[in-house]
């Protein structure tokens, strides 16, 4: 299968790409990994007139300690964050949900910034950004805002960015310490999430998000709120499905995925 | 648009049409069919190559991306006549069968070694996630990764 003609262009930097998607219309796209964006294409699924290839701003690679937070780069792979040892001191959750997204070719290629601005449900690094309050920083032609976790994702593939707005960075708090888990529930290696749970918890703290429980990545409050109550890991699984709405397919009901839903988060929340 | 690609230690610069997948630019525009299409949806792993010596699906990248990077297929890695130590290890271990997928899983096993060097069983298996086979069961493959990293 080969995607539909195209025209090819190649930014050097965040300003630079910005001012490309601006000159190229609504049929243009960036190009990060690749490894969401051409599978469709591939497909006929999309059919970009032009790609604007972002996959060789190396400024925009790194995972810094930014005090309470840690910094990454949008273009930062996902195998840079599985290895990342600043990852492993302070955001252990999230080097560990990145090593399992697909396989290591998959990892090789594939970048933090696609996945969340391609914000499929079934991806592992919305919920996972998601769950652990992560600031997402978005430039555009006037400028550099930053959207919540919790505002950016609004519907099936739909996320806050314009079209002329790059994500550059992703901010996550550190966890201080918090235990963790991620639970992935599929039938295939290397597949997406059937159902996915990544959690954190600390003192009365959680936060729990929900991998492929709706047509946006989901952070069940419900549980955090009944855990911060006192509610027990049992009861407060109970709601894990509570905030979602999960869709059926080939793979699972929506009844079996709310049933996967009460199973993961309680799994998850013994052994955070 | 022009490309200027080094493909098992050749020099190419060639023009491609910016959607040519980089396995139909190995496979058609240089004649090195060593590379298989499998799925054709990045799932199979049997269009597995090094870019920039690291295993990837040639069959998800374009061949535009790929300019300027150092690539190796499995007709890049034996020596001299002298058969990698990778290749060698799936001869004795009967790691394969029909063939199809053993360029893809030798690619994404010497990748994962230069990753791993010593890896466990499991660490293998989760290391050719990205590779199906259709015929050998998988455990004589993950027998000749062990045997090739115990070599090491
Ligand atoms: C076989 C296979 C298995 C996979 N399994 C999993 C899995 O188990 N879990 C999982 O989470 N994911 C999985 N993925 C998806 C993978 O994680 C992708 O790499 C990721 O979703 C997209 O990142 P990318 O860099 O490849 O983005 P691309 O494909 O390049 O881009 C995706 C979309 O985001 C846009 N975009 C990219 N970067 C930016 C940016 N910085 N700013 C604004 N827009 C941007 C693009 O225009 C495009 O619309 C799998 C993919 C494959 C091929
Ligand atoms: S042909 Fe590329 S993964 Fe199957
Ligand atoms: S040996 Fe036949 S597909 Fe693997």
């Amino acid at each position: 299968m080969i995607p539909a003609a195209f025209d090819y262009v190649r930014a050097g930097s965040a300003e630079e790409a910005i001012r490309l998607i601006g000159e190229h219309g609504d049929d243009a796209k960036f190009l990060a990994g690749g490894h969401s964006l051409l599978p469709l294409m591939k497909l006929r699924l999309a059919q970009p007139s032009v790609l604007v290839d972002i996959g060789r701003i190396s400024d925009l690679s790194y995972i810094r300690d930014a005090g309470d937070h840690i910094a990454i780069g949008a273009l930062t792979r996902h195998m840079d964050l599985e290895t990342s040892s600043v990852l492993a001191e302070h955001v252990p959750l999230l080097a560990h949900a990145a090593g399992q997204v697909g396989d290591p070719q998959v990892r090789h290629r594939g970048t933090i910034g696609g996945s969340i601005a391609h914000s499929d449900p079934a991806s592992d690094l919305p919920a996972t950004t998601l769950a652990l309050g992560a600031t997402y920083v978005a430039q555009g032609p006037s400028g550099t805002r930053e959207i919540a976790a919790g505002d950016f994702f609004q519907g099936f593939l739909e996320t806050a960015l314009a079209a002329d707005e790059l994500l550059t960075e992703i901010r996550v708090p550190k966890m201080q310490g918090a235990g963790w888990n991620f639970q992935k529930f599929n039938r295939r290696a290397q597949d997406w999430a059937i159902v996915g749970v990544a959690a954190w918890r600390r003192n009365g703290s959680s936060g729990i998000g929900l991998v492929n429980m709706g047509s946006t990545p989901i952070l069940a409050s419900s549980v955090s709120n009944a855990l911060s109550q006192g509610a027990s890991v049992a009861d407060a699984a109970q709601l894990a499905a509570e905030d979602a709405e999960p869709q059926g397919d080939l793979n699972a009901s929506p009844e079996y995925r709310v049933h996967l839903a009460k199973v993961l988060v309680r799994r998850a929340l013994e052994a955070c | 648009m022009k490309i200027h690609v080094t493909v098992n230690g050749t020099v190419h610069d060639s023009e491609v049409e910016p959607r040519t997948l980089l396995v139909h630019y190995v496979r058609e525009a240089l004649g090195l069919t060593g590379t298989n299409v499998g799925c054709d949806t990045s799932s199979c792993g049997a269009c597995s190559l090094h870019l920039n010596g690291e295993a990837v699906k040639s069959c998800t990248v374009l061949a535009v991306q790929a300019d300027g990077a150092d690539i190796l297929t499995i007709e890049g890695l034996a020596h001299d006549g002298e058969m990698h130590p990778m290749q060698k290890a799936f001869m004795e271990n009967h790691g394969l069968q029909c063939g199809y997928c053993t360029p893809g899983m030798v690619m994404a096993a010497t990748s994962l070694l230069k990753e791993n060097p010593h890896p466990t069983e499991r660490e293998v298996r989760l290391g050719l996630e990205g590779n199906l086979c259709r015929c050998t069961g998988y455990h004589n493959i993950v027998q000749a990764v062990l045997a090739c990293a115990a070599g090491n």
